[in-house]
């Protein structure tokens, strides 16, 4: 069974965000694989595992820093990567196009993708590159088990939770569920190093939508604190009825 | 070309405030741009019963698209019939919710219409004729102004965050029957389970109140719950991540970078310390609550109101004075 997965190199969660023009001042940022990214990964791997044959492919576009994050998903088990540079913007569906230019050709039965990026959160590529490729797509599948020619799915709605068959080869994107990502193994990061790891250049796609700037989020009034224990309970309902009109 | 259209997804043939928000925020938009708003719906037969009170939020015109493989969501025959509608037509933009529903066709009809998709939005205006458009980005520490150099402008607008505002009751309403062929469907829905004790779902609450590590023990929780009946209807249950990687809460409460995100009118933290990647899930609720020991946790630094000390004896005088309020009402 292969499949492909697709990863965004991304600031970390813990970024103090410092903004430049349109982007992001990103001396100091340390990167890391989108986390949704690294349950797909996982998943990946666990498909392979269980199914006892097949490669898991990575496929990613961004700037030429992005190898050291590809090098990281082979250090998990990944078989292959492949680098796609680009300049990448907020525009998903520029994103989705480059990537699906390159699975075309692909007749691999899963591409996985994670449900959101960290960075932009459009939660689109996924979806957008299975429209374009025409196949199937779930989207926020918490775990799934290949069963022949399809793979059944459990994805989490709102209030509750949904069994989706589809049929492969299908695009899946992937949310926290079960997949608690394994850490890279000393031996797994050393036969990292010796895995291909190609690169070559995106197909350039215009973006179609652009940031003109970022700004600080909207600052908060300056919180209060209401009392200490129990007995400034009266007093926090009483601005929450009348000053915050929220009870 | 200076309609906007909205999508207004049902759930078990009703139309739910997310899609009010959506039809509401295509009106005003119509407005600033001299036309008017249209909405479409799509479920089983009789939806057209419960769609014609959109025109009160602001419907010129509500397609209904009837048909029994349309009741439950399903994305390939969903996108198929928004695709071909926003074809037929003329619009400078197409709105839809943020919600599971929307998140999940919206990339699906941006692709097959080749339009870039804008997701989650905070706010949307027009400016000199032209949409202007803010998302937070960073897990909500920046916000993106965008603009989009295709039509329709397609967004999807977070709940609970843009009015619903009343119009003189209007809207012409008309049933369609989608040309759909649900055999060639590759997805198919096989079970939906509720979840249990059809507690209601963080991203649909108007109030949560959320549980972090402090709470100590799963045991607990009946504290938070007792809080969550004195508030009402409308109230979820939510959690940090901590919390949910111990196996106390299951992974749908849980609120933040790896969980979902909500904008409640009123946020309650409970012994959540305010992490950066739980803010990222929160942080543009309307007003946030935090109780919490340590008077230094980055908590406060967001909420509008906290309360320093012990939750063991905060919750139950807080359930108990919340139920006498209540109770007087
Ligand atoms: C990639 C990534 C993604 C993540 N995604 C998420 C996410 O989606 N959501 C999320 O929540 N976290 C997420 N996290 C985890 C996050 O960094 C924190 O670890 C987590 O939010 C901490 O949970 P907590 O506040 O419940 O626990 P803690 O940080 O342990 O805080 C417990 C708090 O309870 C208070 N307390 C203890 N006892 C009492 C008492 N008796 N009375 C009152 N207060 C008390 C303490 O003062 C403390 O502030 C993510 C982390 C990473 C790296
Ligand atoms: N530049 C990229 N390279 C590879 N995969 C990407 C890229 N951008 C987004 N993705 C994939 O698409 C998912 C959703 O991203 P987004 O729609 O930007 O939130 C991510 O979790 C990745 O799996």
């Amino acid at each position: 069974m292969n499949v492909t997965v697709c990863v965004k190199r991304v600031p970390d969660t813990e970024t103090r965000v410092r903004i430049d023009g349109t982007g992001i001042e990103t001396t100091g940022v340390k990167f890391i694989v989108s986390p949704y990214d690294e349950f797909a990964v996982e998943a990946a791997l666990r498909t392979k595992e269980a199914a006892g044959d097949g490669a898991v492919s990575l496929l990613s576009l961004g700037d030429a820093s992005t190898a050291e994050s590809l090098r990281a998903g082979l250090a998990m088990g990944a078989d292959s990567a492949l680098l796609l540079t680009a300049d990448v913007g907020l525009d998903g569906l520029a994103t989705a196009k480059a990537l699906a230019n390159e699975l075309q050709g692909s007749d691999d039965a899963l591409i996985l993708f994670g449900v959101k990026a960290a960075d932009d959160d459009q939660q689109q590529v996924g979806p957008m590159v299975a429209t374009l490729l025409n196949r199937p797509c779930v989207t926020g599948v918490a775990s799934f088990e290949v069963q022949g020619d399809m793979a059944v799915c459990h994805r989490e709605v709102e209030g509750g939770v949904e069994v989706i068959e589809v049929d492969l080869p299908a695009v899946l994107t992937i949310t926290k569920g079960e997949y608690e990502p394994r850490y890279a193994s000393l031996k797994g990061i050393m036969a990292a190093k010796r895995k291909p790891l190609e690169e070559k250049e995106a197909t350039s796609v215009p973006e179609r939508l652009r940031v003109d700037r970022l700004s600080e989020p909207p600052a908060r009034a300056a919180g209060r604190i209401v009392g200490e224990g129990p007995d400034a309970v009266p007093e926090l309902l009483r601005l929450l009825r009348e000053e915050a009109n929220a009870l | 070309m200076s309609d906007v259209l909205a999508f207004a997804e049902q759930r078990a043939g009703q139309i739910g405030s997310a899609a009010r928000e959506a039809v509401s925020t295509a009106a005003r938009l119509a407005g600033q741009l001299g036309g008017s708003a249209h909405v479409i719906t799509l479920g089983g037969p009789g939806l057209f019963e419960s769609a014609g009170a959109l025109g009160e939020v602001g419907a010129a015109s509500i397609a209904v698209g009837e048909h029994e493989a349309l009741v439950e969501y399903n994305p390939e025959g969903y996108a198929q019939v928004i695709a071909d509608h926003v074809r037929a037509g003329d619009f400078a933009a197409v709105i839809l919710p943020a919600t599971t529903v929307g998140k999940d066709v919206a990339p699906r009809v941006a692709a097959m219409l080749d339009v870039p998709l804008a997701s989650d939005v905070t706010s949307i205006d027009v400016d000199d004729g032209v949409l202007s458009i803010t998302k937070p980005v960073y897990s909500g520490k920046a916000f993106a102004h965008l603009s989009v150099d295709a039509v329709p402008a397609m967004v999807t607008i977070r709940p609970n965050i843009f009015p619903v505002e009343q119009h003189a009751a209007g809207g012409a309403v008309s049933t369609f029957t989608p040309d759909i062929d649900p055999s060639a469907w590759r997805i198919r829905v096989i079970e939906r389970k509720a979840a249990a004790d059809g507690a209601l779902d963080v991203s649909e609450a108007t109030t949560i109140v959320s549980g972090g590590r402090g709470m100590k023990d799963p045991e607990n929780w009946g504290l938070l719950e007792s809080l969550r009946d004195a508030l009402g209807p409308g109230v979820a249950l939510g959690a940090s991540r901590a919390v949910v990687d111990a196996g106390w809460r299951p992974h749908g409460e849980q609120v933040g970078q790896t969980g979902k995100t909500v904008a409640p009118k009123l946020y309650f933290a409970v012994g959540i310390s305010g992490a950066i990647q739980h803010l990222a899930g929160m942080r543009t609720s309307q007003t946030i609550v935090a109780i919490n020991r340590d008077a230094d946790a980055p908590i406060f630094g967001v909420a509008d109101y906290g309360i320093v000390g012990d939750l063991f004896e905060i919750l139950p005088r807080l359930a108990e004075e919340v139920a006498a309020l209540k109770a007087a009402d």
